[in-house]
């Protein structure tokens, strides 16, 4: 008897702890990106952005629709897609990383704390080891993730023709900001 | 082994097995997508001769150049056709993201001309997706030549042709495939052996050659019932070219039997023949400005 009740109460916590609830998402998270030159600027949004956010590892994931991406100019949106992306080809865009200093975070208590992400962006097949700075903010149940950071279309095998290299920027600046909400897995 | 151990056994592997879930499995399933418009199915809103799917969306104006020059077996006299040219302009825009209309003005036969265009549905790709891009256009021309028999009794309608037609496309990766069921009316025709109606089905693909680069082809069947009995013989326009494409311009290059730019011409009254190399080499140019964008 004594037996039976050590054995289902180890089963009960193998249980309980795998569907802890670490995990935070979100499928409308914001990225953009924005181009300056004296000739044009070029601003672009995605509020379709799927991301997942585990805190007990640090570990985050995000991926992201080429054709999301609004431009104030519909032609820019068709050439992003057509001539540089090639979303034909590279739908999506990813990323798969850390946070280094995890530790720094204290999760149960609500603030800002300045952190460190470390991994792999996908970009147009390209894939790239990347470290941004960002900030999580902690409220209650809800995470914040921002971070600004550049990155240079040509490192990730985007060719811009010469006749447009006026018109676009060597290095654009790319802002995340991701509202994180807990995940509860579907049934 | 005991059925209680064993019980243990499946409680952990289905614990670890949900913790193994790792996060790039539950992003996959997370972004399933609805559907996507597929865009660009053509660069330019002609495929060459005749129209394409391609829509100005709102706010878009587009300046439009065109240029045919004589027949290529014209010989050393005519410079094989360059001498000679004709010469359409155009105004286009973008009233709503579905709705365009433009004006015209071409050099042959004098002609003024307009159209309405609307983008009845478009393709998507993803689950549930519709097929087809589809648009109708409606197109109404003037003849601005003087009458050629000013003694007989001439009505200012005689002047006007009219057409009408749905455009139906769908892109297969890098090739578009269009077809086009047109209805042509003239109000006046040379002569009683001309049908005044016209029926034809115009088929034109777009293949993308580089991201920048394409080929095009376009072809009218026009259907007339009655053998054709008048001095000038009629052909079928068939016309071959390449889209350029550079920032806002588009520029397309092309042969073509055809003199006529704009439907009531090139439909109906196309005389050259490409066996007889009665070949025009022609060029477009597109240049599309965006007046009021998108405030974000």
């Amino acid at each position: 008897m004594k037996n039976k009740i050590v054995w289902l109460t180890l089963c009960l916590a193998s249980f309980l702890t795998a569907t802890a609830q670490n995990r935070y998402f979100t499928k409308t998270g914001h990225i953009g990106f924005y181009s300056h030159t004296s000739i044009e600027d070029i601003n672009a949004i995605n509020d379709q952005v799927t991301s997942f956010f585990d805190i007990a590892t640090g570990e985050m994931v995000f991926s992201v629709l080429g054709r999301s991406f609004q431009f104030a100019k519909p032609l820019m949106q068709e050439h992003f897609n057509e001539n540089y992306m090639e979303s034909e080809k590279f739908p999506k865009a990813s990323f798969e990383g850390k946070i280094a200093d995890l530790k720094t975070c204290d999760f149960t208590n609500s603030g800002k704390y300045p952190v460190k992400v470390a991994g792999k962006l996908t970009i147009h097949g390209v894939t790239k080891d990347i470290e941004a700075a960002g900030n999580l903010t902690i409220d209650k149940d809800k995470i914040t993730g921002e971070s600004v950071f550049p990155i240079n279309p040509e490192d990730y095998g985007i060719r811009i023709p010469s006749v447009v290299r006026q018109n676009i920027a060597e290095s654009m600046k790319v802002t995340v900001q991701m509202n994180y909400q807990l995940y509860t897995a579907k049934k | 082994m005991k059925p209680r151990n064993l019980l243990f056994l499946i409680f952990m592997l289905v614990g670890t097995s949900i913790k193994a879930q790792n996060l790039n499995d539950l992003l996959a399933e997370e972004s399933t997508d609805g559907p996507q418009p597929v865009e660009a199915l053509f660069k330019a809103t002609r495929v060459i001769n005749g129209h394409s799917v391609r829509q100005l969306k709102k706010g878009e104006l587009d300046y439009r150049i065109s240029h045919r020059f004589g027949r290529v077996n014209s010989g050393a006299y005519e410079f094989f056709g360059l001498d000679q040219s004709n010469v359409h302009f155009s105004l286009e825009y973008g009233l709503l993201d579905r709705l365009m209309v433009g004006i015209g003005r071409g050099t042959y036969e004098k002609t003024i001309d307009a159209f309405v265009r609307y983008n009845i549905a478009n393709q998507q790709r993803g689950k549930g997706a519709f097929p087809l891009t589809i648009s109708y256009l409606s197109t109404i021309e003037a003849i601005g030549l003087k009458w050629s028999d000013p003694s007989r009794t001439n009505y200012f309608s005689s002047r006007f042709s009219f057409m009408q037609q749905l455009l139906i496309a769908r892109k297969f990766s890098k090739m578009t495939i269009q077809l086009m069921p047109t209805f042509v009316h003239r109000n006046l025709v040379p002569t009683e052996m001309d049908q005044n109606d016209l029926l034809a089905i115009g088929v034109a693909g777009r293949y993308k050659l580089a991201n920048r680069l394409a080929l095009t082809g376009e072809y009218y069947y026009v259907v007339r019932p009655i053998p054709q009995r008048t001095t000038q013989k009629m052909y079928n326009p068939l016309s071959f070219g390449f889209d350029i494409e550079t920032g806002g311009h588009v520029f397309q290059i092309m042969l073509t039997n055809s003199q006529g730019m704009r439907e009531g011409g090139f439909i109906g009254k196309t005389t050259g023949s490409w066996m007889k190399g009665d070949i025009h080499l022609g060029f477009n140019i597109s240049r599309v400005f965006t007046l009021n964008s998108k405030k974000k």
